[in-house]
């Protein structure tokens, strides 16, 4: 009893050890995320508490994504120690050779979805897309999955869909074919397309950021959009007339690098595994409607039980969705992308 | 008397041949000196103009493996999307410079017609938007503009329609969005050159029995076209590069070169896929701009040498 306990203590005395080494103390790292008030939660849940614990500081920037990153890697001259992408960026940047390989005795995969944990790269929260339509004009009998979205003689109205982000609106298309949502990936892309091709001419507008999807729906410019579901979550908070719920939504995951050539990477590397451990997992849905991507973070106890519903990756919630697969994306992104504009631009 | 003028003639050829050498020389080196003169500027120029345009070139011709390529330029041929683009960019920059002449002129004759004072306080009115932000103007637009917007509202409220008004998200958002905003571009050239034209002129057609329109036709109308021409040029070129406006007011829907840029180089892993769009656009705004100049221009230099 007394020899286990001791053997635990030291244990746990090691484990701290090895997340504050004296070393790294003082250490100043740079993170970089997509600004608003998604890095302002994530400030609150991960890089806050991480550098007290870690005893660094932690300064923040904003990025525009894998562009940024490629220009810093190849300029040799980079400027961040871990920065988030969307994980399809994540999974090209990782052929393209930007990112450092990541230290798995450091950082704890588990509990994190396989698909989000590779050699260079890691999850680190979640996005849904999802189908929002105004009550005030369908009242609770709007289209609720993406075939009433694409039904416009069963559903008539005016539309918005993402025109920036093909990856995610092919899903929604292959969706509204009836392909059940686990059969969705590999993602059919040329019957997607011819998915897409049937509802372009009822789409009003193909919104380009999450801000402006918010305000087509907000001013009633259309009735029914796809959404991401922190933009769709705001709205009801606000108290606009809208409906939205997970059933096929398209989950899509950001995740987090080290830049290659990182200055701090040491630092880097224990700040990553503190931002993905279910304590601080825990803290990100407290702030912001992005789901944690580590599921032990709802065995935590800190997030409340009427919350855990409207996360979008609480498992309840994840049964109902589509994974966005980023490796699938890597490879048929640019190609999926061209003949989606080519299809819209026309 | 006759061979006077003649041996004249020839002391000066022999002057000219004596001293031609050290003439020569001495323009020459005054015209090195003019040159050096100018280095700095012309360092300026090269630096921060030839060198990032050539650097531009150079990028476009090479594809993702980093291998010399003219991929970035099939794309062109190979992606109806891509001319669609391209025409859709300079159908816009036309119609926006159409409608911006036709606000714009109007407007800068008023301006300077008006008493002096009038007319700094009609001006504060044109330029008191141009400093304020694009994205804020647009969104503006947007707001009056759009289905539930401030016009669709009204409209319906008077009972003059009975469905909204498609305006926002659309071209002819756009229009109306990049022409409220490129209009001082036209405006203040034009005034300015509508103000130094003589009004001596005026009055002398007048006198000569010209009556205001015929005065107006054939006296002030042709002395403001260098003016107009330089503020149509300014604002067409303008137009190619636009972003914020197209991308917000047009829906997805009105997808200009700028935009076509950006997507481009967030979905390709070289820069020379970007790169080759800006070749392209500054090709064929240099090859415009060069016809604007034979068509304008001559008309304009016409006017000024026949003064």
């Amino acid at each position: 009893m007394n020899r286990t306990r001791s053997v635990s203590v030291v244990a746990i005395a090691g484990l701290m050890a090895s997340l504050a080494a004296p070393a790294m103390a003082g250490d100043t790292i740079t993170v970089a995320s997509w600004g608003g008030t998604y890095q302002e939660a994530q400030t609150k849940a991960f890089f806050k508490p991480t550098a007290d614990a870690l005893g660094i500081t932690i300064k923040e920037d904003t990025t525009n994504g894998l562009d940024d990153v490629r220009l810093q890697v190849t300029g040799n001259a980079v400027k961040w120690d871990i920065t988030e992408l969307g994980a399809d960026e994540c999974a090209r940047g990782s052929k393209e050779g930007l990112f450092e390989k990541l230290d798995y005795g450091i950082i704890d995969k588990s509990g994190i979805n396989p698909k989000l944990v590779h050699d260079d790269w890691v999850g680190i929260s979640y996005t849904s897309v999802v189908l929002i339509y105004r009550t005030d004009v369908f009242g609770d009998k709007g289209p609720k999955t993406w075939a009433d979205f694409w039904n416009v003689e069963k559903f008539p109205g005016r539309r918005a869909l993402s025109g920036s982000q093909a990856t995610e609106t092919l899903s929604v298309a292959a969706l509204a074919e009836g392909i059940p949502i686990d059969k969705v990936y590999p993602v059919d892309i040329d019957g997607a397309l011819k998915s897409v091709d049937k509802i372009r001419g009822h789409v009003d507008a193909w919104w380009t950021s999450g801000a402006q999807a918010m305000q087509l729906v907000k001013d009633g410019e259309v009735d029914m959009a796809s959404i991401w579901n922190g933009r769709a979550g705001t709205l009801k908070k606000e108290g606009a007339p809208v409906s939205f719920s997970f059933d096929q939504g398209v989950l899509t995951a950001d995740c987090m690098v080290i830049p290659k050539g990182a200055k701090n990477k040491e630092a880097a590397m224990k700040a990553l595994a503190m931002f993905v451990s279910p304590q601080l997992q825990a803290n990100l849905p407290l702030y912001v409607d992005n789901g944690p991507v580590n599921e032990k973070a709802f065995e935590t106890g800190k997030i409340p039980q009427d919350r855990i519903k409207d996360i979008n990756s609480a498992p309840e919630n994840v049964k109902k969705q589509v994974l966005q697969d980023a490796e699938f994306w890597r490879d048929n992104l640019v190609e999926a992308t061209e003949k989606f504009n080519n299809l819209i631009q026309q | 008397m006759r061979a006077q003028p003649a041996l004249m003639q020839e002391t000066a050829r022999a002057d000219q041949s004596l001293n031609a050498h050290a003439l020569r020389a001495d323009a020459r080196r005054e015209s090195l000196r003019l040159l050096a003169l100018l280095a700095p500027s012309l360092f300026l120029v090269f630096a921060i103009i030839i060198v990032p345009i050539g650097w531009l070139f150079w990028l476009s011709l090479f594809d993702e493996a980093g291998a010399l390529s003219a991929a970035n330029y099939a794309r062109f041929f190979e992606q109806a999307s891509y001319i669609k683009t391209f025409v859709t960019t300079f159908k816009v920059a036309f119609i926006v410079t159409g409608a911006c002449v036709l606000l714009g002129y109007p407007l800068a004759y008023m301006l300077s017609q008006l008493p002096r004072r009038a007319a700094s306080i009609c001006l504060i009115f044109v330029i008191l938007p141009f400093w304020t932000s694009v994205l804020v103007r647009t969104y503006a637009w947007l707001v009056i503009l759009q289905r539930k917007g401030l016009i669709n509202s009204w409209l319906i409220d008077l009972g003059i329609i009975s469905q909204p008004l498609s305006l926002a998200n659309n071209l002819s958002g756009v229009v109306i969005g990049m022409t409220h905003i490129l209009l001082p571009f036209l405006v203040l050239p034009l005034y300015a050159s509508m103000k130094t034209i003589d009004t001596d002129c005026l009055r002398a057609g007048m006198n000569l029995g010209a009556g205001p329109a015929a005065t107006f036709r054939q006296i002030f109308f042709p002395l403001s076209l260098p003016g107009l021409a330089s503020g149509v040029v300014i604002v067409f070129v303008l137009c190619l590069g636009f972003f914020v406006t197209p991308a917000l007011m047009g829906g997805g829907k009105v997808i200009m070169w700028a935009m076509r840029m950006e997507q481009t180089t967030s979905l390709y892993s070289n820069w020379g896929a970007g790169a080759a769009l800006g070749v392209v656009l500054l090709v064929v705004t240099l090859a415009l701009l060069g016809l604007f100049q034979w068509l304008l221009g001559a008309r304009a230099t016409g006017v000024w040498s026949s003064r």
